[in-house]
C-alpha cells in the first residue's frame, strides 16, 4: 500500500486550473523533494494532501484511506509556512495542546521529551512570544513530529532557519527516514533537500513534469532538473 | 435560443406593464378613503412578493450549489438574490411613500415593512460579502452558506416581528378588502405581478450572463499572471 | 461522541487559557460596554420613569455590541501564526473546533454581561434582582444565540480582507429575532413582571433560534473552513 496516492487531482480557482491532472504515488519510507518555481503549485498541492483544502476533482489517499478521515489525520504531520503555535502559551502548553488533540498518552511527558530533543528544555515554560525565530522554528518542528506521524508534509522547512534549527531539522528528518517514515518536502533549498531525498517530483505550471528517483545529475548540478523538465 | 427567450420576455413585460399602467391610471377609480395613492399597491405588493420569494429561491439554489459544486448554480443564486434585493427595495420605498401620504410619516414600523427591511439587510450583507471575495469558488462557497443562514432566518424574522407587533400595535399597511375598492383591482394587481415577474426573470438572465463573463475574465487574468 | 466533546473541550480550554492570560478581549469588551452605558445616558434622561419601557432593549444593545468585539477575534486569533491550519489538520473535526470556540466565547460573553449588569442597574436605577433567575435564563439562551452566530461568522470571515467590517454586517440582521426576544423578555423581567404565558412565546423563540442555528453552524462550519 502506498503511503500517499494522488489520483487525477485538479484544483481550480474559478475557471483557472492551478493544479492539473496531478498523479503521484509515494511508496512508504521514501523522502520526496517536491520542487518547482514559485507559483507552480507546490503549496497548493501540499495543502490538499494535508487535508487543509479540498481538490476540485480527484482523490487523495493516505495509506489507503481518504485524507479527511480522522484516522488519516492522526498519521500526518504538517509544517507549513507559519509555525502554528500560540504566542501567549508556553512551549510546554503548546505541545500539550497538540498532544491532547492527537489523543496521546502522557501529554506532559511527551511534550518535555520533544522539547529536549529540539534543545528547548531550558525554555519549556517560556511563552512562545519571547522566543527567538530559531527557537520558534524548532518548537514548530517538535509540534510536527510530536505524534510520531507516518507521513510528514513540510512546506519549505529550511527557509529562514538559523543553522542550529537546520541541524536539528536535518537530524530529525534523517532519523524519521531511518525509521521508515515517509517525508514530502517542498523546497527551494535544493542542496539540503536533495541530500536527504530518495525521490524527486517537479511541478511545472500546475502539472507533474517529473516524478522518480533522485539521480546523480540532480546532486551534481542544481539546475539540471529544471532545465531538463521545466521549460527555460 | 436564449436570446429569443430574453426578447420574448422583454416584449411580454413591456406589453403587460403598458396595459396595466393604462388600467391603473385610467380605468380603475379612486378608493373611497385613500384617494389616488392606493394605486401604488399594484407595485408595492407584487414587489414584496417577488422580493421575498426571490430570497427563498436564492437560498434553494445556494443549497444546490453546496451539494453540486457547479458554479452555474452559484451564478443563479447570486443573480436571483440581487434582483430580489432590488424588488424588495422597491417594495420598501413604495410602502414608505404610501405611509407618507396616508399617515404623514415617511416610515412606519409596521410588521411587514419592518420584516422586509430586516430581510433586505440580511441579503444586502450577502451581496457585500460577495464583493469582498475575489476568488470565485471561495466566493460561491461562503456566500452560499450566508444565503442558507439568511433564508432560514427569513421565516423566523417574519414570525417574530408579527408577534411583536401584536404586543405593540402600531400602524398597519394594508389594503382593506371590500369597502370602497374599485372593482377589478385585484385582477389588475395580479397582472402586474406577472409583468414584474417577466421583468425579474429578464434581469436575472442579464445578471447571470454578467457573472459568467466575470468568471471568464478572472480566469484569464490568473492565467496571464501565472505563466 | 465522547471524542467530539473531548476535542471541543480541549479547544475551549485553550481559548480560555489564552484569553485569561492576555485578557485583551475581556478588557476591551468590558471597557466598551461601560462606554456605551455612559453614551446612552446622553441620549435620554436616565432618571425618568420611561427607562423601564426600554431597559431590556438598552441592555441587549450593550451586550450585543460588546459581544461582537470579542466574537470577531474568535477565529481571527488563529490566523496569527497559521494556527488554524494546524487545528484543521489535526484529528479534531471542524465542528469540534466550532463548538470549542463557541463554548469559550460563551463563557467570555457571560462574564462581561454579568459584570455589566450591576453597573447598568446602578447607572439607570434598574432593579435587576427582582426576577434574577428568569433573567439569568434569558441571558443564557440569548447569549448562546449571539455566540453561535458570531462564532460561525467569525469562521466564515476569517480569511477575508474585510473581516472586521463583514462580521457585524452579517451578524446583526440575522440576530434580530433573538435580540427582539431577549429585549422583550428582559424589559418585562427588569420591570418585575415574571415569566407568564404572554411572554413565554419569546422564550420559545430563543430556544428555537438556538437549536436551529447551532445545528446549521455545526453542519456548515466544515464547508466554510475547509471547503
Amino acid at each position: 500500500m502506498n503511503a500517499l496516492e494522488i489520483e487525477d487531482v485538479w484544483k481550480y480557482y474559478g475557471d483557472f486550473p492551478a493544479l492539473r491532472e496531478i498523479k503521484l504515488h509515494v511508496t512508504p519510507g521514501s523522502t520526496v523533494a517536491l520542487l518547482g518555481r514559485n507559483g507552480a503549485g507546490k503549496t497548493t498541492l501540499l495543502r490538499i494532501v494535508a487535508g487543509l483544502s479540498k481538490p476540485s476533482q480527484g482523490d487523495v489517499r493516505i495509506l489507503g484511506a481518504d485524507v479527511r478521515l480522522e484516522s488519516s489525520r492522526r498519521r500526518i504531520g504538517v509544517l507549513g509556512h507559519g509555525i502554528s503555535l500560540y504566542d501567549e502559551l508556553s512551549a510546554t502548553e503548546n505541545l500539550m495542546l497538540f498532544a491532547r488533540l492527537y489523543d496521546l498518552d502522557n501529554p506532559r511527558k511527551r511534550a518535555h521529551a520533544w522539547l529536549e530533543r529540539t534543545g528547548l528544555e531550558r525554555v519549556r515554560d517560556g511563552l512562545v512570544r519571547e522566543f527567538s525565530r530559531g527557537m520558534r522554528q524548532r518548537l514548530a518542528v517538535a509540534r510536527a513530529f510530536l505524534h510520531e506521524p507516518e507521513l510528514l508534509l513540510f512546506d519549505e522547512p529550511f527557509t529562514a532557519l538559523d543553522d542550529r534549527a537546520i541541524a536539528v531539522l536535518q537530524t530529525l528528518l534523517s532519523e524519521a527516514h531511518s525509521r521508515g517514515r515517509t517525508l514530502i518536502m517542498s523546497t527551494h533549498q535544493l542542496r539540503e533537500a536533495l541530500e536527504l531525498a530518495t525521490h524527486v517530483a517537479l511541478i511545472h505550471r500546475g502539472q507533474i513534469a517529473y516524478a522518480g528517483e533522485r539521480r546523480q545529475e540532480m546532486l551534481d548540478d542544481a539546475g539540471w532538473l529544471y532545465r531538463t523538465y521545466g521549460d527555460n | 435560443m436564449r436570446d429569443k427567450v430574453f426578447y420574448l420576455l422583454a416584449a411580454a413585460s413591456a406589453a403587460l406593464l403598458s396595459w396595466n399602467l393604462y388600467k391603473i391610471f385610467f380605468v380603475l377609480g379612486d378608493e373611497k378613503d385613500q384617494g389616488s395613492i392606493w394605486r401604488i399597491f399594484h407595485f408595492h405588493v407584487p414587489s414584496n412578493i417577488l422580493g421575498m420569494s426571490g430570497f427563498i429561491i436564492g437560498m434553494v439554489f445556494s443549497l444546490i450549489y453546496l451539494v453540486n459544486k457547479n458554479l452555474r448554480y452559484d451564478a443563479i443564486a447570486a443573480a436571483i438574490t440581487e434582483v430580489s434585493l432590488v424588488f424588495a427595495a422597491v417594495g420598501l420605498v413604495t410602502g414608505s411613500i404610501w405611509a407618507r401620504i396616508i399617515w404623514g410619516v415617511w416610515w412606519a414600523w409596521d410588521a411587514r415593512l419592518t420584516s422586509m427591511l430586516v430581510c433586505w439587510l440580511i441579503f444586502a450583507g450577502y451581496l457585500m460579502l460577495r464583493r469582498a471575495i475575489e476568488e470565485p469558488i471561495q466566493r460561491a462557497r461562503l456566500s452560499a452558506v450566508v444565503s442558507v443562514f439568511g433564508g432560514i432566518d427569513v421565516f423566523i424574522v417574519w414570525k417574530s416581528i408579527e408577534w411583536w407587533r401584536t404586543l405593540h400595535p402600531g400602524p398597519v399597511l394594508t389594503i382593506r378588502n371590500g369597502g370602497g375598492m374599485p372593482p377589478g383591482w385585484q385582477a389588475t394587481m395580479y397582472w402586474n405581478l406577472l409583468a414584474l415577474l417577466c421583468l425579474a426573470v429578464m434581469l436575472v438572465m442579464v445578471r447571470m450572463r454578467q457573472e459568467g463573463v466575470a468568471r471568464e475574465i478572472d480566469s484569464l487574468r490568473r492565467m496571464a499572471h501565472s505563466y | 461522541m465522547a471524542a467530539f466533546l473531548r476535542q471541543s473541550l480541549i479547544i475551549a480550554a485553550k481559548d480560555l487559557r489564552s484569553e485569561l492570560r492576555t485578557k485583551e478581549a475581556l478588557n476591551a469588551s468590558l471597557a466598551f460596554s461601560m462606554v456605551i452605558l455612559v453614551l446612552f445616558s446622553f441620549a435620554f434622561d436616565p432618571s425618568s420613569e420611561q427607562i423601564q419601557e426600554f431597559s431590556g432593549g438598552l441592555l441587549w444593545l450593550v451586550y450585543s455590541f460588546a459581544g461582537a468585539l470579542a466574537l470577531n477575534r474568535s477565529f481571527a486569533r488563529e490566523m496569527q501564526n497559521d494556527c488554524l491550519d494546524a487545528l484543521i489538520a489535526s484529528p479534531a473535526p471542524a465542528s469540534a473546533l466550532f463548538v470549542g470556540k463557541a463554548l469559550a466565547n460563551y463563557g467570555l460573553l457571560l462574564a462581561v454581561e454579568l459584570i455589566s449588569l450591576p453597573v447598568f442597574g446602578i447607572f439607570y436605577g434598574v432593579h435587576w434582582t427582582q426576577q434574577f433567575w428568569p433573567l439569568l435564563l434569558v441571558m443564557l439562551l440569548a447569549t448562546w444565540a449571539l455566540t453561535t452566530i458570531g462564532t460561525m461568522f467569525s469562521a466564515l470571515t476569517v480569511n477575508l480582507r474585510l473581516r472586521e467590517l463583514m462580521l457585524p454586517t452579517l451578524v446583526y440582521p440575522l440576530m434580530v429575532p433573538a435580540l427582539m426576544a431577549a429585549m422583550t423578555l428582559t424589559t418585562d423581567l427588569l420591570g418585575g413582571t415574571p415569566l407568564n404565558p404572554e411572554n413565554m412565546i419569546w422564550l420559545r423563540v430563543l430556544v428555537a433560534f438556538d437549536f436551529i442555528f447551532t445545528a446549521l453552524a455545526v453542519v456548515f462550519v466544515d464547508t466554510v473552513l475547509v471547503g
